[in-house]
């Protein structure tokens, strides 16, 4: 479909050209792209891909870039092609899906002639039946297998060894010895456990991965956040569009209001207000003017500047977070899963084991074939079936619990890691609190209906962050618009109007401690309109909770000391303010230098470092995308007992894989002496394995059962 | 024991049409885009026609 190699005569050759389009999410919006690209002139099909956020179009090589991209603005969708550069995302699931689906083939035919030679078959039908079954699960084996086999051979290779390796080891001499009882007609044979075994596996393996992928959708989020470009004023006054990587310190931009800056630089001309929440958290735009020093990755919200580069590119403060924060996660990719610490101890055991049943067989004269036969058995009774399933199972079942709590987990790791936490440190703006002021509710109480209808239309004229945020909370309790006249907005004064013959205004206060507007009506009293960051609803209860199961809290906020003091006084808890992306790093090294296990709550840039840093994070979903790509959970509404929700499951998460872990490795005690001893047929392997498989699961499932997680305390 | 020599290649062939035919989908990508997939019954082809 989308291979556009075939050998085509060039002059009729149609290329096709991949659009990002980030901000495509449910079938209204793929079907407007689709239209939209179909109704260029040159296209002759254009495919949505949701999960990828991504359009391939098919065109006349003579249509350029420029035009699609203008046409699906056109429909209001923002898209960029997909550079080069930017690795695709690779689907982990995928290179399963065909094992598996081999497996499970394999494995449901063999169990059906299996089942028959059970059941007493003998004779010509029984030696057809094992050749039928080789015939089947050898290739079968050899191809779903390769999986584990190839990862076992590249941890020996390195002297190491993993889950697979035993694994490997069990299925290649269960394969074996089958096929020599099937060549020499013998009574017993191995091959439906041991593609179950594979099928069983291969579904852990899976799950695993399509946990792994349904977190991967934004790649390289942190470099389109930075402007792609900007307008370049040349020294002779021609205007130039250049790529943010042709960016030269010394170049003069010119910064239109509502564009994001692509370097960092000084203002020589012009004065505006720049929203920096992007990198610090601040909600409150910052007024700039000439000689002020702007960033990159900040947006302009008021009036055009022209901005000389001083840094640009990898020299930027947002190519800086980035670097801070793929060294952060370096530390992070060292963590060992559970399970492969589990098979540490696992594999030498197993194979000691089943040395020592071959030597003591050997040794009371057995012969070699029958001891030889005797070790497999053991080695196939102890092959990590349940083991396998115990992590990724129990993990699937949490993930998807979180979800409809409106948790996203990341990946199964992240729950591993979050088990361990013993100490929070939480961002103040936008994670602790909402992240944009609000009205005081307490006065929009008090204010008489027709005042509130005005202060409604009034604010509804202006594009001001406070503005915005009156109507919000005057619209949601149902005030209605009055209508005016002459509405005019002075930048940086208010707006003003006139209602009913009656001048009115809705501006900056003349003194006023902190953010408010005054709402003025000519020969009536002024209304004083304070505004206030607040905390999030149910934060008190959340923090409450986090402290019932002994994790202590405390803030880490880029913002000054006296709207932290505010925040401090209002949770009880420890907090430093006025931290760097940088110092914030440093204290969450700290305190995992004093042994804690750290869990970062933030959602700015400025947080990325300490969200990579921390053993495990959680962003709103509010977040910037860098702090949704550096968090291991995101976490969607505006209640904060996300937090705890999410550290009282990763702890019943823990809490059932060892259980797990007990009821796998206790089926083994059962099951070892039996092989030992030499009881051990095919349907005994078979019967044991399947219900161990089943047990895994069936308590993993238990995770979904809402109560348990949330139960005061859950998972000490 | 005749019925099972026709039973069990009818068996196997079947269940291999079936292996086939999910190796296909998956060489044909079908399952490139499933957010997508689920999506797309949701969209009107006959915006046009409508009155």
């Amino acid at each position: 479909m989308t291979s556009t190699a075939h050998a085509e005569p060039s002059h009729d050759a149609e290329v096709t050209t991949v659009l990002v389009v980030p901000a495509m999410h449910c079938a209204g919006c793929m079907g407007k792209v689709e239209r939209a690209m179909a109704a260029v002139p040159g296209v002759s099909t254009a495919r949505v891909n949701l999960t990828a956020r991504q359009v391939s179009v098919a065109h006349a090589p003579a249509l350029k870039l420029p035009v699609l991209i203008e046409a699906l603005a056109a429909t209001g969708f923002a898209s960029q092609p997909l550079s080069d550069d930017i690795a695709q995302p690779t689907s982990a699931v995928k290179p399963l899906l065909a094992p598996l689906a081999v497996a499970g083939f394999a494995a449901m035919n063999v169990m059906l002639l299996s089942v028959s030679v059970w059941s007493g078959a003998a004779g010509p039908t029984r030696i057809v039946f094992h050749w039928l079954s080789a015939l089947i699960a050898v290739p079968a084996i050899a191809y779903a297998g390769r999986v584990f086999f190839t990862s076992a051979w590249a941890a020996l290779k390195h002297a190491r060894t993993n889950m697979d390796v035993p694994i490997s080891i069990g299925v290649l001499l269960a394969t074996g010895l089958s096929l020599y009882e099937t060549v020499t007609l013998g009574a017993e044979t191995y091959f439906d456990g041991t593609l179950m075994l594979l099928l069983f596996l291969l579904s852990g393996r899976a799950l695993d991965a399509s946990m792994r992928d349904r977190a991967r959708a934004g790649v390289d989020a942190l470099l389109r956040q930075a402007a792609t470009g900007a307008t370049i004023v040349g020294k002779d006054g021609a205007i130039q569009w250049l790529a943010a990587r042709e960016l030269v310190p010394g170049m003069v931009m010119r910064v239109a209001a509502g564009e994001r800056l692509a370097a960092d630089g000084d203002i020589i001309v012009g004065a505006s207000r720049f929203d920096r929440s992007l990198l610090t958290g601040e909600s409150a735009a910052i007024p700039a003017q000439t000689g002020d020093h702007v960033l990159a990755g900040t947006l302009n919200l008021a009036a055009s500047v022209d901005v000389k580069v001083a840094a640009a590119g990898a020299d930027t403060s947002l190519a800086e977070i980035a670097r801070l924060m793929a060294d952060a996660g370096q530390h992070r990719s060292a963590y060992v899963r559970i399970a492969d610490r589990a098979s540490r101890l696992y594999a030498p055991v197993v194979h000691t084991l089943a040395a020592l049943s071959f030597a003591g067989w050997m040794l009371t004269g057995a012969g070699l074939h029958q001891s030889l036969v005797i070790a497999i058995a053991v080695l196939i009774i102890t092959c990590p079936c349940a083991l396998g399933l115990a992590v990724p199972v129990a993990q699937v079942v949490a993930c998807g619990a979180l979800m409809r709590m409106g948790v996203m987990v990341k990946d199964g790791s992240a729950l591993e890691r979050m088990a361990a936490v013993t100490r929070i440190v939480i961002d103040k703006t936008g994670t602790l609190t909402v992240g944009r002021p609000l009205p005081d509710p307490a006065v929009l109480d008090a204010l008489p209906a027709d005042a509130a209808s005005v202060a409604l239309a009034l604010a509804s004229h202006s594009r001001h962050p406070l503005s915005r945020a009156l109507v919000e909370a005057l619209a949601a309790r149902g005030v209605l618009a009055a209508s005016l006249t002459d509405v005019s907005e002075e930048a940086g004064e208010g707006v003003r109007a006139t209602w009913n013959g009656v001048r009115i205004a809705l501006r900056r206060p003349e003194n006023a401690s902190g953010m408010a507007c005054v709402l003025d009506i000519a020969g009536r009293p002024t209304w004083l309109i304070p505004f206030a960051d607040r905390l999030r609803p149910d934060a008190a209860d959340a923090l409450s909770r986090l402290e019932a199961m002994r994790a202590e809290a405390s803030i880490l906020s880029g913002d000054n000391e006296a709207a932290v003091a505010e925040a401090v006084r209002a949770t009880g808890l420890s907090a430093i303010a006025a931290a760097t992306p940088a110092s914030k790093q440093s204290v969450i090294a700290a305190l995992q230098a004093q042994g804690h296990k750290v869990m970062m709550a933030g959602d700015g840039l400025n947080d990325g470092p300490a969200l990579a840093a921390a053993d495990a994070s959680i962003a709103p979903g509010t977040a910037s995308d860098v702090g949704r790509q550096a968090a291991d959970f995101v976490f969607l509404g505006a209640s904060l007992l996300a937090l705890p929700r999410a550290l009282a499951m990763a702890r019943a998460t823990r809490r059932v894989v060892r259980q797990n872990f007990v009821l796998a490795i206790g089926y083994n005690l059962l099951a070892v002496p039996l092989a030992i001893s030499g009881h051990v047929t095919p349907l005994i392997a078979a019967a044991a394995m399947s219900l161990s498989s089943l047990v895994v699961i069936g308590n993993s499932l238990r995770l979904a059962l809402p109560m348990r997680a949330m139960a005061p305390g859950g998972g000490q | 024991m005749s019925s099972v020599a026709i039973l069990i290649p009818i068996a196997l062939l079947m269940g291999l049409a079936g292996l086939g035919a999910f190796f296909w989908a998956l060489k044909r990508g079908q399952f490139d885009d499933l957010d997508g997939a689920a999506n797309r019954i949701l969209i009107d082809d006959d915006m046009d026609e409508r009155p």
